[in-house]
């Protein structure tokens, strides 16, 4: 039995708390860096991060990557989309395959 | 030109020729497997750009909702009202094997605690807050999808660069590696071979002599 927890600016996640998911408010990558190594070993299997939080603890998160649990997803925070999971995963494909992939190109 | 450190025996040529074989089967797998996983990832990544747009939008969504509830009921009677969780959500974990990754499949449980569709007072709710409660588990399912394709595009690109080295390792390694001891080998045997005939003809030489 895995769980569901979600970081973030307090403003932006407390919604998710009423849907049954566990609600850790964190601004800063130290916070970060407290909170995700406490969810790993409680059993959490999605952790969903805000936009602003994940862009600061980014180092820390991409050495999280290739683990098979948690899976750590970046999710917009109230003040809007900043494009930024969209970017994250690019980033990656680019790594692996080595070309850049358009997104709209494929789409079409 | 780089030889292996054998014994330049006929008999390790023969076995030089069987590895060499070995790799270049193994060279052609690790290839084929290498586009495999390279066209699942696009796979992938086609429907993560798809799932971000709807569930950017669905967040948006939602987030607008409960700004909403807020401003109508305030910030205090909201947190008092959520304060106890209507549903316990957990997942169960399943794994899929692509290519010989294993990459987890979420499963979404509610444990629902009371039909209930709302723990709270209505006195000091309004309908705004039930909206906005809806319209967040109405993302929770894709945010789940998302979750679940994403850490598959995580391990799945892992895998690539990890195949990716060992293939390119094979090809430009191990393959000419073989390829030059064998020659090596081969050459070394037949200088032997005209060393030892160019004795036998001087010994000839020696004897008719005499």
């Amino acid at each position: 039995m895995y769980k569901i927890a979600v970081i973030g600016d307090k403003e932006s996640i407390f919604g998710f708390s009423a849907i049954g998911m566990d609600i850790y408010p964190a601004y800063e990558e130290e916070d970060v860096k407290k909170i995700i190594p406490k969810l790993i070993e409680e059993n959490y299997a999605i952790i969903y991060v805000t936009e602003n939080v994940s862009m600061k603890a980014k180092k820390y998160m991409e050495k999280l990557q290739t683990n098979k649990i948690p899976a750590i997803v970046t999710i917009p925070s109230n003040t809007g989309s900043l494009q930024y999971g969209e970017k994250r995963i690019k980033d990656m494909v680019q790594k692996a395959v080595g070309i850049e992939i358009n997104f709209k190109e494929s789409n079409s | 030109m780089a030889v292996l450190n054998v014994n330049l025996t006929r008999i390790e040529s023969i076995n030089m020729k069987k590895s060499l074989k070995t790799a270049q089967k193994g060279h052609k797998l690790l290839k084929d497997k290498l586009d495999e996983l390279i066209k699942k990832l696009l796979d992938l990544v086609r429907e993560n750009q798809e799932l971000r747009r709807k569930t950017d939008e669905m967040l948006k969504n939602a987030y607008q909702n409960f700004m909403l509830a807020k401003a109508v009921i305030g910030e205090e009677y909201v947190e008092e009202a959520l304060i106890i969780p209507r549903n316990s959500v957990s997942i169960e974990i399943d794994e899929i094997n692509i290519m010989s990754v294993k990459i987890p499949k979420f499963h979404f449980q509610e444990n629902k605690q009371t039909d209930n569709k709302a723990l709270y007072g209505f006195a000091y709710t309004t309908s705004e807050l039930d909206r906005a409660i809806e319209s967040f588990s109405e993302v929770s399912k894709s945010l789940l999808e998302l979750a679940q394709n994403e850490k598959a595009i995580e391990l799945i690109s892992a895998e690539i660069e990890k195949t990716r080295r060992r293939v390119n390792a094979i090809e430009n390694v191990t393959i000419p590696n073989y390829i030059d001891t064998i020659k090596y080998i081969q050459l070394k045997l037949s200088e032997d071979e005209r060393a030892s005939t160019s004795r036998l003809m001087k010994i000839k030489e020696m004897l008719v002599e005499e």
